[in-house]
């Protein structure tokens, strides 16, 4: 996957942790909790799918980077190189 | 003894939310009953594949966000609805009602099946690795979790828990509000019970492995209590909480007043795992007839538990012959015939069936008796046609449940 499509990834994703959101406005380089309701249980709700979805393991060490979409899309890009989009 | 304390000892019930198979408000659901209209349908379920349930199709939406929903459990999404409904129902001034004096009582069968279900259902597909455990389990596997649900909704900073007592709890839930109000313990207590058992397949699997899961060609008839053809009890979904108050807050605030618990029993059989006790279950009426300060013969209907088991069914018309004797006046029926067992919610939720015959005098039937069985023929039995009745003013609810407990609890018109 590339950066663009990890942003869709997450979007979708965030999609269902979050359904009452408007995500079209969202400000990539803002905090997501500044801009939607994303409590911690919902964070680590991202973490799960991730999990799930992709096989994906994030260190609670590593969580912080996950703050914004921008530092997101940037901590997953080499995590998710060899990903093909479904 | 509840009744006759002076004002401040009586409790009466000033607003009713619920959601049954058959309707979605106190009123769609009385006229269901006196339409002889069934709620239940075929169904679903991993594991046992089909079957018969009685399911609601209540708006969740109406009192939480779609977020709501996802994160919490049909139960609490149950209790939610029904107590906001009540609320508004009651006419209260929710706005300036103080939060933190309003205590919130839901009776359950279960809970935390459906949840654990799914959660090894989901962990099966990633080869059991805990990892992929969702947080949200213990959340909403709590034992709370219900009425926890309700107090996060509403914004109720007063004391909430569940009380656990198999299919009696509904009425257990509501014994236990009144106990509080009485204590002192909250002003306004939110009482009732609550079911999402048909999204476990457990506990349908559980019936079926007892002999005990009713099963028909017509899904319309397959929960048939005091029917000679009756073969078990269809599992349904549903929730009724009440809103109750002290007579002295109600009439202070001019509150339309459904009617008043005057008498209530809770006992054990002591006595089997699952097959009832009708000397015990005489003992349970009789105690709250006492406590009432009532004669069987002073009671008009009477809402009985009978799930459609051979063994249930019969025991319960056993001692409910022995209590009331064949008297002429009391009329006996059951809404489990429409809707099935809807478990934690089948005692408040039985009761708000029979609430309006206080307002219309009607007594609604028991159907699908088509051959009525000889153990269940009590005399005053409402077979598949509702009666009108020349005054209704006093209502005794049973409800029994697994490992011998058994509740009643007794309202009056106000």
């Amino acid at each position: 996957m590339i950066a663009a499509e990890i942003r869709n990834e997450i979007l979708d994703i965030l999609s269902d942790i979050v359904p009452d959101e408007d995500l079209s406005q969202l400000d990539d380089s803002l905090p997501f909790r500044e801009q939607i309701e994303l409590d911690s249980m919902d964070f680590l709700d991202i973490v799960m799918e991730l999990r799930k979805r992709h096989r994906i393991q994030i260190p609670e060490d590593d969580y912080v980077e996950l703050n914004t979409m921008a530092g997101t899309v940037r901590y997953l890009e080499p995590l998710m190189k060899d990903i093909r989009p479904s | 003894m509840i009744a006759g304390n002076g004002d401040h000892r009586r409790i009466v019930i000033t607003g009713v939310g619920l959601t049954a198979p058959n309707g979605n408000s106190l009123a769609e659901f009385r006229e269901s009953l006196l339409a002889g209209r069934s709620g239940v349908k075929n169904y679903e379920i991993r594991y046992v594949g089909a079957t018969h349930a009685g399911v609601c199709a209540f708006d969740e939406l109406r009192h939480q966000k779609k977020k709501e929903v996802r994160r919490g459990t049909r139960a609490g999404s149950v209790g939610i609805y029904c107590a906001n409904e009540a609320v508004r129902d009651s006419g209260l001034d929710w706005e300036n009602v103080d939060k933190s004096q309003v205590g919130i009582y839901v009776g359950v069968t279960e809970h935390g099946n459906v949840e654990t279900e799914n959660e090894i259902f989901s962990l099966q597909g990633f080869d059991y690795d805990t990892k992929f455990w969702s947080h949200h389990h213990n959340p909403r596997t709590v034992a709370n979790n219900p009425a926890g649900e309700i107090s996060l909704n509403l914004g109720i900073t007063g004391p909430h828990y569940t009380i656990g007592a198999a299919c009696a709890a509904g009425n257990a839930g509501l014994i236990q509000g009144a106990q509080m109000l009485l204590l002192g313990e909250c002003d306004v207590a939110l009482a009732g019970g609550v079911s999402e058992s048909i999204h476990t397949f457990g506990i349908f699997a559980s019936f079926k492995s007892q002999g005990a899961l009713a099963k028909h060609e017509d899904p319309a008839k397959a929960s048939r209590p005091f029917d000679r053809g009756r073969n078990g009890i269809v599992v349904a979904e549903g929730g009724c909480i009440y809103v109750l108050e002290r007579m002295s807050d109600a009439a202070a605030r001019g509150a339309k007043i459904y009617g008043e618990l005057v008498g209530h029993a809770m006992n054990s059989d002591a006595s089997d795992f699952v097959l009832p006790n009708s000397e015990r279950q005489a003992q349970c009426v009789r105690t709250a007839l006492r406590r009432a300060g009532l004669e069987p013969e002073d009671i008009d209907i009477v809402s009985t538990h009978a799930t459609g088991t051979t063994s249930g069914d019969a025991q319960e018309s056993a001692a409910l012959r022995e209590v009331f004797q064949g008297g002429l006046k009391t009329r006996f029926n059951n809404a489990k015939s429409f809707i099935g067992h809807a478990m934690g919610a089948a005692g408040s939720l039985e009761l708000a069936g029979n609430l309006l015959a206080f307002e219309d005098r009607m007594c609604h039937a028991t159907i699908n008796v088509d051959d009525l069985d000889p153990e269940c023929a009590v005399p005053g039995l409402v077979i598949n046609e509702p009666e009108p009745l020349g005054e209704v003013n006093t209502i005794l609810n049973n409800s029994f449940g697994m490992l011998g407990i058994n509740s009643v609890v007794i309202i009056k018109r106000v």
